[in-house]
């Protein structure tokens, strides 16, 4: 048997004045590994006033982000072996209020993505007999956005987004506005560009790459939020 | 759509173009008077005076102050929109920023007028 050690980031706004980080201990077999979501499933069984978001424990759902070791990931699909030092220190994802311990409140994270109209929009007068169809270069357009699971992830890593959550949209949300844009079925691009041609909203991305660097389905939100850009400056040239 | 009064342009890609379009000017004088730096070894007033007396070069130094103060304008602007939260201060900060880059632009007009 072998002793993991973890530095939890706990806080009850109802009791606790302000947070702190507890110390956790967890035995494992030797040679044993385990996702950090285990880890954090096995160490509510000794504390059950620990309390954390998660669902289907395989990377698929998105509500089980963490800053793990300084980094933002999904719990359920870090493995403990992936991280350096010998004590595991897990806090909320940055930048968003916290609920309580590793819970935090994705309102303003929600509301930028609201904000981009993450839905399709076709302003053809007589609604098609059948699906609208997309030729395979159309969709694979898509490839590379569709794949978001919102986990927040990236855009709490992003300063751009820490600083001012309620006017840039973030990596998340600009992603699914690239999404949109590019769609050949959605014909509200000029409405959508409009909506993001502000100082901020897009342009306070400045390309630091945080959100790529975490986020866990592999995706490229800068690469997005570049051609959101090119579509907005040759509109203007 | 996010309206903030306080840029200097018209919109987002706006600004974004303007802060490119001036920093170019900027690299571009940079390089030519290091290039001129390099070409002039130990010059001294004599060459200094003529090169500044050609209407081209007054220009261009014009040109460059031009986006020096189009530069600091957004370049400021954003860096308080992101870590200044009190309006009252940001603006005071903004209002001293910009009026130090007109000084600088109205010094360099009167300078180069007298050459
Ligand atoms: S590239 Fe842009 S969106 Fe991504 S972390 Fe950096 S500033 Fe934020
Ligand atoms: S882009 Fe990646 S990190 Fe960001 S919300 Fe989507 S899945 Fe999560
Ligand atoms: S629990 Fe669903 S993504 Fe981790």
């Amino acid at each position: 048997m072998k002793k993991l050690k973890f530095s939890i980031y706990r806080y009850n706004p109802d009791v606790d004045k302000k947070p702190r980080m507890q110390d956790y201990e967890l035995e494992v077999e030797e040679g044993r590994d385990m996702m950090v979501l285990d880890a954090l499933l096995a160490l509510k069984e000794q504390d059950p006033t620990l309390s954390f978001r998660r669902s289907c424990r395989e990377g698929v759902c998105g509500s089980d982000g963490f800053n793990i070791n300084g980094k933002n990931g999904l719990g359920c699909i870090t493995p403990i072996s992936s991280l350096k030092g010998n004590t595991v220190v897990i806090r909320p994802l940055p930048g968003l209020p916290v609920v309580r311990d590793l819970i935090v409140d994705m309102t303003q994270f929600y509301k930028q993505y609201e904000r981009i109209k993450p839905f399709l929009i076709n302003d053809e007068k007589t609604p098609p007999s059948r699906e609208r169809l997309q030729s395979q270069e159309d969709r694979a357009k898509l490839d590379g956005l569709y794949e978001c699971i919102l986990c927040a992830c990236c855009s709490t890593s992003c300063p751009s987004f820490w600083w001012n959550p309620d006017k840039f949209v973030g990596p998340a949300g600009l992603l699914h506005a690239y999404r949109f844009l590019i769609d050949s079925r959605d014909t509200a691009t000029e409405e959508r560009l409009d909506e993001l041609d502000d100082a901020f909203s897009v342009f306070r991305c400045h390309g630091i790459m945080n959100c790529v660097n975490v986020c866990p389905k592999g995706l490229n939100p800068t690469k997005a939020i570049g051609h959101i850009k090119s579509m907005l400056l040759s509109r203007a040239v | 759509m996010v309206k903030i009064a306080s840029t200097f342009g018209r919109s987002g890609t706006h600004d974004f173009v303007l802060l490119r379009a001036a920093a170019v000017v900027m690299a571009a004088y940079t390089i030519f008077l290091v290039v001129w730096f390099l070409c002039n070894p130990g010059f001294g007033y004599n060459e200094w005076i003529t090169l500044y007396s050609h209407l081209s070069m007054k220009i261009f130094t014009l040109l460059t102050l031009t986006g020096l103060l189009i530069h600091g304008w957004i370049g400021i602007w954003q860096v308080l929109t992101d870590y200044v939260k009190k309006s009252l201060l940001r603006g005071v900060i903004q209002y001293i920023v910009v009026l130090a880059l007109l000084v600088y632009w109205f010094t360099g007009l009167f300078v180069l007028w007298g050459i």
